[in-house]
């Protein structure tokens, strides 16, 4: 899957083959022939001991770089901590380094308070996965829009929305973000452009192609100044349902600045990734529509952030929608109440030993951006707004009875005409939330 | 269908032509729903002397709105150069432009999803569906991303997009074309869902319908679109609006309440013909909108005539019909002299002959014959 201009290596954790670092590709990803990708001979092998885990203990560190056809152009990296150019400054590196430890903390504590019954229903985590989030949702200005699934406190969180909100909202209260409305999987803020926290898997990506639809519209037919963007962000299993494919159909017909990004954790609840796909590379299904797929390796933020600012620099240009598959892993289970019986601890053992935060602080650390004690007060500080929000959601009210029925519609009068002639929302028992609707 | 040939010009009749062959053999049925629309007409013949077909109104109404507010765009399957799949956007494309009036992809999932993304961030779309039975293909969008969005949000997103399209029994068209939705949507709440029956029904409503800040499902008829109504000068106007949640009462009378909605109200107003003819006067309601139902409207007429028959063209169980007899006998029992009856259409898939296909859908002869037996005169 290299360029023709230059050389790239992929690693791929699922298929490790030191043989492979030193193969070139002719064809670029975008061609519809069949692209001699790297490793095709030895893959069909490691599809199959992948599941066993036997592979992937060892691990090659150096050559991980991310890959893409030539129309996302990107620097060569040559190692993870290269030290000719350094990726980013001193203060991008610790807010990135601070949304990270945020992200992690908070779905720690959610844990906690899960299983101390404040918290209820579908909670998914997740842990590991925050160099995607960060890595993405901080290069975007707060009128871009990012759409999630329910795995979506992170993205709540890097996108802005405060801890006190997203925790009072998985707390049914009052004071959260969707008022204790939307729970878990259901984040919501028109202030911060999230616009949701979908539960169906595949359904926020149609509804993330037309925010993006929105921008163009605003620009060509309402002719105003909007080069928004928007993100989607889904999983590996969304890759398999029929929605995705729509809509990388049409935003690739209208040329939409959307990027679509693929969380790949690898699994779904306990179906592996490879179990369930034809064909396992998702990069792929985005030149089949006519836009560039990327593979990136999701475990590190710097790449992933590279990425991540080509394919929305090119979104912002009005080139068009870009297929982004990044390469992360969940280290908890898929909810709180899944006992992740069914991976391998081999695999999950070696995904905690490229945990994300580790790496970046391994990065600054090297590249002397900032010491060891301001990387600590920023993790202090974090355990405090966690805490607070945690103090906040406590203390915040339940909702009042008469919450049940407001915001069904933006119209109340939606509920209609009462048996005394008048719209039933007119009747005082109605606010009261005494009313029989 | 004799009327619709009449009605209809050269390019529609090529297309419509398998319907005309199917309509062709209803020659009874037809010839007495063409005099009941005749005599409709005359009796509520208004100032303007203008009639409108439901497919102009519709246009019409669209048309509007998308002058008056640049955010409104229309998208769906053939809406664009086809101009339209039962030619209700005709003239769009010329005039808005492919941005504003897309053709769309088979993409029911894909382009719901984009219409309610869209509505989500700012627009204000009109999502066509070329029947509402292919909208079960986007029902996911429909119902959890529109209609649960502004709960879900506490008020921070509201979804200000309209589904519409042709809902229940076309003619021969077949099962899977033939299923009335009204019920389905009528669950749900968060939906609006609206059903218009005359011209001015059909603008007043889609006006509204797009002004109004929630989804709103407004499911059109086929057979009704070439049918011609009289419309007022008032309802001609551009800013004419109908309100949501009230029902109207086609034709006062004392003796018993029909209620009925789209297609069915053309059929209640021909029975009621028949019934005034035996000394039966029979009070039709439009019911006009199914969510919000208008409850106070029903009950007050019953509370007047004693006497209900509902009419719907879907299944009766957990139908419209079953929903207005709970909410009677809730509020008005001590008002009733009679049971309630229930005319609905036949609880199977719709056939395709066309005589079973008849039988499968409530006729006019039903509905006075459920009249007559709650006034206890039939036989």
């Amino acid at each position: 899957m290299a360029c023709s201009a230059t050389a790239k290596i992929i690693h791929n954790p699922l298929l490790l083959s030191s043989s492979r670092s030193a193969e070139k590709s002719d064809s670029c990803c975008k061609m519809l022939g069949p692209s001699s990708f790297l490793g095709s001979t030895s893959m069909s092998k490691k599809l199959v001991s992948v599941n066993k885990g036997a592979s992937r203990v060892s691990r090659r560190s150096a050559n991980v770089v991310a890959v893409s056809s030539d129309v996302v152009k990107e620097k060569k990296l040559k190692s993870s901590s290269a030290a000719s150019s350094l990726l980013i400054t001193k203060e991008e590196g610790l807010v990135l380094y601070e949304d990270m430890v945020l992200g992690r903390a908070f779905e720690d504590m959610c844990a906690q308070m899960y299983y101390r019954g404040k918290m209820f229903g579908f909670v998914h985590l997740y842990n590991g996965q925050e160099a995607v989030s960060t890595g993405f949702i901080k290069l975007l200005k707060k009128e871009d829009c990012v759409v999630s699934t329910y795995r979506d406190h992170v993205h709540a969180l890097s996108k802005g929305v405060p801890a006190r909100e997203v925790m009072s909202e998985l707390f049914g209260k009052t004071t959260g973000c969707c008022r204790g409305q939307g729970g878990s999987m259901h984040m919501f803020s028109k202030e911060h452009n999230l616009l949701g926290g979908f539960a169906f898997i595949g359904e926020g990506i149609p509804v993330a192609t037309g925010a993006a639809f929105t921008s163009k519209y605003k620009r060509e037919v309402l002719k105003e100044d909007c080069d928004e963007v928007t993100l989607a962000f889904f999983g590996d299993g969304t890759c398999n349902n029929g929605q995705f494919f729509e809509c990388l159909n049409m935003a690739a017909l209208w040329k939409l600045p959307i990027v679509f990004v693929v969380e790949n954790n690898l699994w779904a609840i306990g179906m592996s990734h490879l179990r369930a796909t034809s064909d396992p590379q998702i990069w792929k299904k985005g030149p089949a529509f006519g836009m560039p797929g990327v593979h990136v390796d999701g475990m590190d933020v710097l790449k992933v952030r590279e990425v991540a600012n080509e394919a929305i620099a090119r979104a912002r240009r009005g080139e068009g929608p870009t297929l982004v598959e990044c390469e992360t892993y969940r280290f908890r289970g898929h909810s709180l109440a899944d006992p992740d019986e069914l991976r391998d601890p081999a695999e999950k053992a070696h995904y905690a030993t490229r945990d994300p935060i580790t790496a970046l602080k391994k990065y600054i650390l090297e590249n002397n951006l900032a010491s060891e004690a301001e990387l600590k007060a920023i993790e202090k500080k974090i355990d405090e707004v966690v805490e607070d929000a945690v103090e906040f959601a406590d203390e915040s009210p339940v909702p009042a009875r008469s919450q049940l029925l407001e915001n069904v519609f933006a119209d109340p009068r939606g509920f209609g005409i009462g048996p005394d002639g008048k719209y039933r929302c007119e009747d005082p028992k109605f606010t009261e939330g005494t009313a029989q609707v | 269908m004799g009327f619709v040939v009449v009605l209809l010009k050269r390019e529609e009749k090529r297309m419509f032509g398998f319907i005309r062959q199917r309509a062709a053999c209803r020659g009874n049925h037809a010839s007495s729903l063409e005099r009941g629309i005749r005599a409709t007409a005359l009796r509520t013949f208004s100032s303007s002397g203008k009639e409108m077909t439901v497919r102009d109104a519709l246009n019409s109404a669209l048309d509007e709105e998308m002058s008056a507010d640049p955010k409104v765009f229309l998208m769906g399957e053939e809406v664009g150069e086809y101009q339209g799949a039962y030619k209700i956007s005709r003239g769009l494309l010329k005039k808005y432009g492919p941005e504003r009036v897309r053709d769309t992809p088979i993409t029911e999932a894909g382009f719901t999803g984009i219409g309610v993304g869209a509505a989500y961030y700012g627009l204000k779309p009109v999502i066509e569906f070329m029947t509402f039975n292919f909208s079960m293909q986007a029902i996911d969008h429909i119902i959890n991303s529109a209609a649960k969005s502004n709960y879900m949000s506490a008020g921070q997103i509201s979804v200000p997009i309209v589904f519409r399209g042709p809902n229940g029994a076309a003619a021969g068209v077949g099962a899977q074309h033939s299923q009335c939705f009204a019920a389905w949507y009528g669950s749900c709440p968060g939906l609006k869902v609206l059903v218009p029956y005359s011209s001015e029904d059909a603008r007043g409503l889609l006006k509204a319908a797009i002004r109004d800040p929630d989804p709103v499902v407004f499911l059109e008829n086929e057979l009704l679109y070439g049918e011609s109504f009289p419309v007022s000068a008032e309802a001609l106007d551009s800013s004419f609006c109908l309100p949501i949640g009230k029902a109207k009462i086609e034709r006062e009378g004392n003796d018993v309440t029909i209620t009925a909605f789209s297609k069915m109200v053309g059929y209640a107003l021909k029975a009621a013909e028949i019934l005034a003819k035996e000394g039966i006067s029979a009070e039709v309601i439009n019911l006009r909108s199914i969510r919000p139902l208008d409850t106070s409207t029903i009950n007050a007429s019953v509370r007047k005539t004693n006497r209900l028959v509902t009419v719907e063209e879907g299944v009766p169980q957990h139908g419209v019909g079953a929903e207005i007899c709970a909410t009677v006998v809730e509020e008005s029992f001590y008002y009733l002299d009679a049971p309630i009856e229930r005319i609905a259409g036949a609880d199977v898939p719709m056939p395709y002959a066309a005589n079973l296909e008849r039988i499968a859908v409530p006729q006019v002869d039903d509905i006075v014959r459920a009249a007559k037996r709650i006034c206890y005169r039939s036989h």
